[in-house]
């Protein structure tokens, strides 16, 4: 029994370092100067610490950096903030209306509603990526920021809205009738019975979108152009584009911006943000 | 609640019109069906249109039939991509399915510290699919990862430069993909494994079966949802996959890693050939569709049974 | 006028017919219980009067005004349900007070309405609590507050005591019988539970499947029931049903079953006519009499519940249960005699199951 026991944690252990590991090297690496990279192992922790690369990653050097790419990670940052906050908002808020609707008001068709948004919760973004592409190109706010909020809100109102219909299909039905009764219409039984008792939910949502809105790749490199660039594309470009020796400190700085954000979203949230990703994994 | 009424407007009790709250609720879902009706589905029978077109830099509503199919499946960059995904689909799903179920069994034994545990597991999730390109790009490095590491430890034969070999480099993305993800088959494995009647437990203590016994042989198949539900998560993943082929190998060396997700972006985006990507987006789709449609059937019966009255 | 009337209403779901022309007057003041297993559409009704469900056809009366199309809040109701329905993130006062709001009473108004029903209910202590904070029967009288608060002329009880335990529902049921003759509004009540519709009711209203069986008050469903539906639905233990005939029986009537003779002592005259025909007999428990000159029985098992007895016989060629005091002692096996008490049973025609007498 005790053999077991002491197999389990080791076991355990040695999984956890495992998925530890890179993250170790992520942070030792950022931390360390060239030479020490060049002359010690990835593994090894760095002898003379130095935020120096953070610095260059953050608002760059542009002394070292041949060619147009100069400019750390920090216009980009902000690019990011801008398209987070509203898409973040209008998709969850979107989302929680929707889901309320189908959920506490039978319809006709609303299943069928349901099934569709079902199927394109997985719908590849690659299927509609190009009329996609003429549709916000038309509105004229292709390459700016409010077009990546748009393509994020239509991107994310699938995946909200099956969070909060199946939460709100779990609402007692006595409860709607008592509302409906007392005389709430759509919007009261809205805002004084259902938001409030989707508080969690509504939370899980928040955590979710803001981590996959903030790591999208492809929808920012397609629709951000040049001034709506976020920390995603500038980190990739950041990490392709060098000349010369790569600085591998400043690549793993950088990627340390990148993930600090949702990293430090997922830390802070805990346990919402594990019930979340087990309640609504269906986005990948 | 009650069912559609016939008209929004109706009188009521004293006299004057009153606005239904039942159409509140359609009107509510306008955004979100205009989005679903037109961006969804209107978009891929667009796509679907511009991949019978002969269209390269911009949309040409000439109709050359399935032309196009036919260039894509005689194209060598698609069959390798068709390849990769294959590949990589099932390494990366094998991989998070048996890795996942292993933790969460692990963890489910009753361990202190759980909490931590799952923390850590989980902690690439919160990453994007590009951060863990970029670190495992520079943990595979072959002058100076994780070669060069053990080599210095004395193992100086030692050999791990997949990432910059033709024939090698489509299992880093596998490496890759079940590092960020083996915490999400991880968490909903333990869920299912929590709801597992406690009772079960007990009788076959009674019974004196050994423990892997009953994970093998009751436990496992009671499962079988959980299974279902993180391998269709997990496919779409795969069918998604284009951060991270960008981040980690470039698509390369040459095309050698290469998917469909990145062919179409590619083909699309850059090279120019918009009606050969279209047909590529609609065959990816297609394969996406029959993937998940068992899924589809499954969740829809279950809201249909478990939906209202 | 106050009461509550449904004309000619029929209820369809998917082209498929539930309901079929129900006729329902509910006088004001009144304690209507509907009382059915459960299928038997008696939800169904409350929900149409509350308007929470749209009727099919016929026309939908409350207070003497009809309110067929209207939204339920418009109706002049209120609701008590089975699971109470409390707003799980308002405090109590609040989910009292909501339907006031909802209607856009002054926040001051609300407040004093809301503490005159605290203290009738005597739920003032928990006015600032969540209802996740208070026991089953503590959210029941809020429930029931918030059906108060509002005034209306109509409340409806969607079976509000079933989420209790015993004990607490004979508790409330007292309460409500209180409360009822307080307040003396008309109140619709839904229950599958015969002893609420017995002690509650000023007139119960049994329906199956999606038809009324019998509507009057509890006394004459449980004395003269109008069909065996109703009698097999309505009392405990249920009525003893036996197949057979009237046949004379010297000066009197007696009935047989086929394989025996069961006197019924003053049977009404009217049953003469019966004579030959064959009936079904339905006797309640307490209809079996011990008596030395009755026909012969076999005790088959005896089950004492404390205050009552309830004897397994053989007798005429069928099993029925008699109801007696706790004191005789009665052995398996044994042999006893019994008598019907003919100026209490029921009979039935055996096709229709229709009472004929």
């Amino acid at each position: 029994m005790r053999f077991n026991r002491l197999a389990l944690y080791g076991l355990l252990g040695i999984a956890a370092l495992m998925i530890l590991a890179p993250v170790f090297i992520m942070v030792s690496t950022s931390l360390k100067p060239m030479d020490e990279i060049r002359d010690g192992s990835i593994f090894a922790l760095p002898v003379e610490p130095s935020f120096d690369a953070w610095r260059e990653a953050w608002s760059g050097d542009c002394s070292q950096t041949a060619g147009g790419n100069c400019g750390g990670l920090s216009s980009s940052f902000l690019t990011s903030v801008k398209i987070v906050i509203p898409a973040l908002f209008l998709s969850v808020g979107l989302g929680a209306v929707t889901g309320y609707a189908l959920a506490a008001w039978k319809m006709r068709g609303a299943n069928l509603m349901f099934a569709a948004l079902l199927v394109g919760m997985f719908i590849p973004p690659q299927v509609t990526l190009y009329p996609l592409i003429i549709m916000v190109r038309e509105l004229g706010i292709f390459g700016s920021i409010p077009g990546l909020v748009l393509v994020h809100v239509i991107w994310g109102v699938a995946f909200t809205t099956m969070m909060f219909r199946n939460f709100f299909k779990t609402v007692p039905q006595d409860l709607l009738k008592a509302a409906r009764i007392d005389g709430a219409g759509f919007w009261p039984l809205f805002w004084h019975v259902m938001l409030p008792l989707s508080l969690p939910i509504l939370g899980v949502a928040m955590i979710l979108q803001f981590t996959y809105i903030w790591n999208d790749f492809l929808l920012g490199l397609t629709f951000g152009g040049r001034s709506g660039q976020p920390m995603t594309v500038a980190l990739n470009n950041l990490v392709g584009s060098q000349f010369g020796e790569k600085e591998y400190n400043v690549d793993m700085a950088a990627t340390m911006l990148t993930a600090l954000p949702t990293l430090a979203v997922y830390l802070l949230s805990g346990r919402l943000f594990v019930r979340g990703i087990a309640a609504g994994a269906v986005k990948g | 609640m009650a069912e559609p009424a016939q008209g929004a407007l109706k009188t009521s009790h004293d006299g004057r019109w009153r606005w239904r709250p039942q159409w509140t609720a359609r009107m509510a879902l306008i955004p979100a069906m205009t989005i679903t009706i037109v961006c969804f589905y209107g978009f891929i029978i667009w796509t679907f249109v511009i991949s019978l077109t002969r269209s390269r830099l911009l949309p040409v509503y000439k109709f050359t039939g399935f032309d196009q199919y036919v260039r894509l499946f005689a194209n060598e960059r698609w069959w390798t991509a068709m390849q990769n995904i294959a590949i990589h689909g099932f390494l990366f799903i094998g991989g998070c399915i048996v890795f996942g179920y292993l933790l969460a069994i692990l963890i489910d034994r009753g361990i202190k510290a759980e909490g931590m545990f799952r923390t850590v597991f989980m902690l690439p999730l919160s990453m994007s699919f590009i951060v863990t390109g970029v670190i495992w790009q520079w943990v595979m490095n072959p002058g100076l990862g994780l070669q060069d590491a053990v080599r210095e430890l004395g193992w100086t034969t030692f050999e791990f430069n997949w990432i910059v070999r033709q024939d090698r480099a489509i299992y880093t993305l596998a490496i890759a993909g079940i590092w960020q993800q083996v915490g999400l088959c991880m968490a909903l494995f333990l869920a299912g494994l929590r709801n597992v009647d406690p009772n079960i437990w007990k009788a076959s203590r009674v019974d004196g079966i050994p423990v892997w016994r009953v994970y093998l042989h009751v436990i496992t198949p009671m499962m079988r949802t959980v299974f279902f539900t993180v391998f269709i998560l997990m496919s779409a993943i795969v069918m998604k996959a284009y951060d991270l082929v960008v981040a980690l190998t470039g698509g390369g060396p040459g095309f050698s890693s290469d998917l469909p997700a990145k062919f179409v972006v590619d083909h699309i985006l850059n090279r120019q050939e918009l009606g050969l990507g279209a047909a590529g987006a609609f065959v990816l789709l297609c394969t996406v569709i029959a993937v998940i449609s068992p899924y589809i059937h499954f969740e829809l019966r279950k809201a249909r049974d478990g939906g209202g009255h | 006028m106050n009461g509550v009337e449904l004309r000619g209403v029929t209820k369809a779901y998917a082209g498929l017919t539930v309901m079929k022309d129900i006729n329902l007057e509910i006088e004001d003041g009144a304690f209507l219980v509907l009382l059915g297993p459960s299928g038997c559409g008696k939800s169904t009704i409350l929900n149409m009067i509350a308007g929470l469900e749209p009727v099919t056809g016929g026309s939908i009366h409350i207070a003497g005004r009809e309110v067929t199309e209207l939204e339920p809040d418009e109706r002049d109701i209120a609701m008590v349900f089975q699971s109470y329905a409390l707003y799980p993130t308002m405090s109590v006062r609040r989910n009292i007070g909501f339907g006031l709001k909802m209607r856009g009473m002054p926040k001051a108004d609300i407040e004093k309405r809301v503490d005159e029903i605290g203290e009738l209910l005597q739920i003032t202590p928990l006015l600032d609590r969540k209802p996740s904070q208070l026991s089953g029967g503590q959210q029941q009288r809020v429930a029931i507050g918030r059906a108060l608060v509002r005034e209306p002329s109509v409340f409806l009880f969607d079976e509000p005591l079933s989420n209790l335990d015993a004990k607490l529902r004979a508790d409330m049921r007292v309460e409500l019988k209180r409360l009822h003759e307080r307040l003396g509004r008309t109140i619709v009540y839904v229950t599958h539970d015969q002893i609420e519709a017995m002690t509650l009711a000023t007139k119960v209203v049994v329906l199956d499947k999606g038809s009324i069986q019998q509507a009057d008050t509890p006394e004459n469903v449980y004395r003269r029931p109008a069909n065996k539906f109703v009698a097999s639905f309505v009392g405990a233990p249920t009525m003893n049903f036996i197949d057979g005939k009237l046949v004379q029986d010297g000066d009197g009537i007696a009935f047989d079953g086929g394989s025996g003779q069961l006197p019924l002592a003053s049977l009404p005259t009217r049953a003469r006519d019966l004579i030959g025909q064959p009936v079904t007999l339905g006797a309640r428990p307490e209809h079996l009499m011990f008596d030395d000159l009755g026909a012969n029985a076999r005790v088959l098992l005896a089950e004492p519940t404390g205050p009552d007895q309830y004897v397994r016989l053989a007798v005429a060629g069928s099993e029925v249960t008699a109801r007696t005091g706790p004191e005789q002692h009665f052995s398996s096996g044994t042999d006893a005699r019994i008598m019907i008490d003919g100026a209490r049973v029921s009979l039935f025609d055996p096709e229709s199951g229709r009472a004929i007498l």
